[in-house]
């Protein structure tokens, strides 16, 4: 059983904070870190790899630092998110190079190549192969010294539905096995699927923690905003306004701005006071739906 | 040495198209000494102006340059260096290792054709091609190790160690004569010139000075770089 500890580390690039006081503790089982583009994701595991110092804080594995530290490699096993593969080396020797690196037989490279079902394809090029088979490459690599740690740099990208699948798959059995793993994506679903624990990083930030139910309520139990065009956007504000799960409604040329804090009780209500009052619903659309605005109003509540 | 790190290594360097990117100086060297021999230029001063010009002042420095970063510049550019970074060996072995195989493709590369060119040219007469030989093995060895450590320390490796070759050892070296002291060049030279008995060639920087200090640059560097190499950061895509 191994476990990962940041305490406030934080790391900046000149004046650039990419990464911003953030504490948590990656246990056994599988932990999915889950942020938008750019939100400090790769520098985090970065961190937890040894590939970056903390500008301040510290990360540890085990009590022990992880910074110069190549000991910690026995322990954990690397996926990063960029191509790190020798496109000249086929991918049986990529393997097996990682286990040699490792100190093991070629048993061990086998055991990994059949563990991600590269073996059919294992005496190709790296360079030959596709995005998704180079990440199920890289994951055999990782795998190797089977550590107790596996950090993934957005593993599930460039992966088709089944490779995905099958990944996902491995990803939970390993965490079930009292694995430590962490895996960063930006994509709800994907963590949702595999990861029991989920770290919300936003611009840097810790913004949330808890396990996916906990997360994806607070991701829908927020303020929506609604955008209504009707055939009498006045006489439809009235009514909406008398109700509770209005917060706000203007007025505006493109029609009606609706603030919402009760998401389902608004979605029922809406088409009823329109019938009611023989209005007619041209559009009602979410003006905030996408992932980003999900993502800033976690990171403005805590 | 780590021999896992070495082969790969060697693979990333001869693979290929790659090896053309070493052997086609050497080539060219080879052939200027058949042309001359052929056409019979083949003296001493000619001989020991083929050395110093070209062995020395062009292939000597282009190949350091090539081999000293090309065994490690490449990877850490493209993030290749992940797959050797995070395994349970310690970075000074990555580097040495490395700096081992960049020193015996110098070896390769630019010892055997040097001696050569030098033989085709003139046999053995006044131990020119033994020399030469000597010189461009040592010098050889000191470019792999400084030229490795400009590979770890920044991305702009190779404006750097062409900056160093043309401008200090070229350009700078030809007119301040102090300023040949610190030329692994004039190092080159002076061994030269310890082994040879032709007297053509003068040299200004004293045996007593050239050896120690190849011998401190090169393990200098190496250690260096290994440091250095612990330290390195590595960013992600964001």
């Amino acid at each position: 059983m191994s476990v990962i500890e940041l305490k406030q580390v934080s790391r900046w690039y000149g004046n650039v904070v990419a990464v911003n006081d953030v504490t948590m503790t990656i246990g056994p089982g599988v932990t999915g870190l889950l942020g938008p583009n750019g939100a400090g994701k790769s520098t985090l595991l970065h961190l937890m790899a040894g590939f970056l110092s903390p500008s301040g804080g510290t990360a540890t594995l085990d009590a022990k630092p992880i910074w110069r530290n190549h000991e910690i490699y026995r322990t954990i096993g690397l996926v990063p998110e960029r191509e790190g593969v020798y496109g000249f080396l086929t991918g049986w020797q990529f393997v097996q190079s990682a286990a040699r690196l490792h100190g093991l037989q070629d048993d061990a490279a086998e055991r990994a190549l059949d563990l991600v079902e590269m073996a059919p394809a294992r005496d190709r090029r790296i360079e030959t192969y596709s995005k998704g088979m180079r990440q199920r490459i890289k994951v055999a690599g990782a795998l190797v010294h089977e550590p107790q740690v596996l950090l993934l740099d957005e593993p599930f990208n460039g992966m088709d539905p089944r490779q995905r699948m099958h990944l996902m798959d491995l990803v939970r059995k390993l965490g079930a096995a009292g694995r430590t793993i962490l895996f960063s994506s930006h994509i709800l679903e994907e963590v949702e699927r595999v990861a029991q624990q989920i770290e919300v990083l936003v611009a840097g930030r810790h913004a949330a923690s808890g396990d996916y139910r906990e997360i994806r309520r607070r991701m829908t139990d927020r303020p929506h905003l609604f955008r209504v065009r009707s055939s009498d956007d006045r006489r439809l504000a009235a009514a909406l306004i008398a109700d509770t799960s209005a917060g706000g409604v203007s007025l505006t040329e493109q029609g009606l701005e609706v603030r919402t804090e009760d998401f389902r009780r608004f979605t029922r209500l809406l088409p009823r006071l329109a019938r009611d009052l023989n209005v007619h619903l041209w559009q009602v659309s979410p003006t905030d739906e996408d992932l980003e605005s999900v993502f800033s109003y976690l990171s403005g509540r805590s | 040495m780590n021999p896992v790190v070495a082969s790969i290594t060697y693979r990333a360097m001869l693979g290929r198209k790659r090896i053309w990117l070493l052997a086609a100086l050497p080539l060219a060297l080879l052939a200027i000494a058949v042309l001359l021999r052929v056409f019979g230029g083949g003296d001493e001063s000619t001989a020991v102006t083929l050395m110093q010009t070209f062995a020395i002042g062009t292939i000597l420095p282009l190949l350091g340059l090539i081999a000293g970063t090309g065994v490690i510049a490449p990877e850490i550019e493209d993030g290749t260096i992940i797959h050797l970074l995070s395994k349970p060996i310690g970075r000074p072995t990555i580097i040495f290792t490395k700096f081992v195989v960049a020193a015996s493709l110098m070896a390769a590369f630019s010892v055997v054709p040097t001696f050569l060119a030098a033989y085709l040219l003139i046999g053995t007469e006044a131990g020119i091609a033994t020399g030469f030989a000597v010189g461009v093995l040592f010098a050889g060895i000191a470019y792999a190790a400084v030229f490795l450590l400009v590979g770890v320390l920044t991305k702009h490796a190779v404006v750097v160690g062409v900056s160093y070759a043309l401008i200090w050892e070229g350009a700078i070296g030809g007119y301040v004569p102090g300023a040949r002291k610190l030329s692994i060049q004039q190092w080159a030279q002076s061994l030269a010139d310890q082994l040879s008995s032709s007297p053509f060639l003068k040299t200004d920087v004293a045996l007593s000075f050239a050896v120690p200090a190849m011998v401190i640059v090169t393990v200098g560097a190496v250690i260096w770089a290994g440091q250095r190499l612990r330290g390195l950061s590595l960013t992600g895509d964001e």
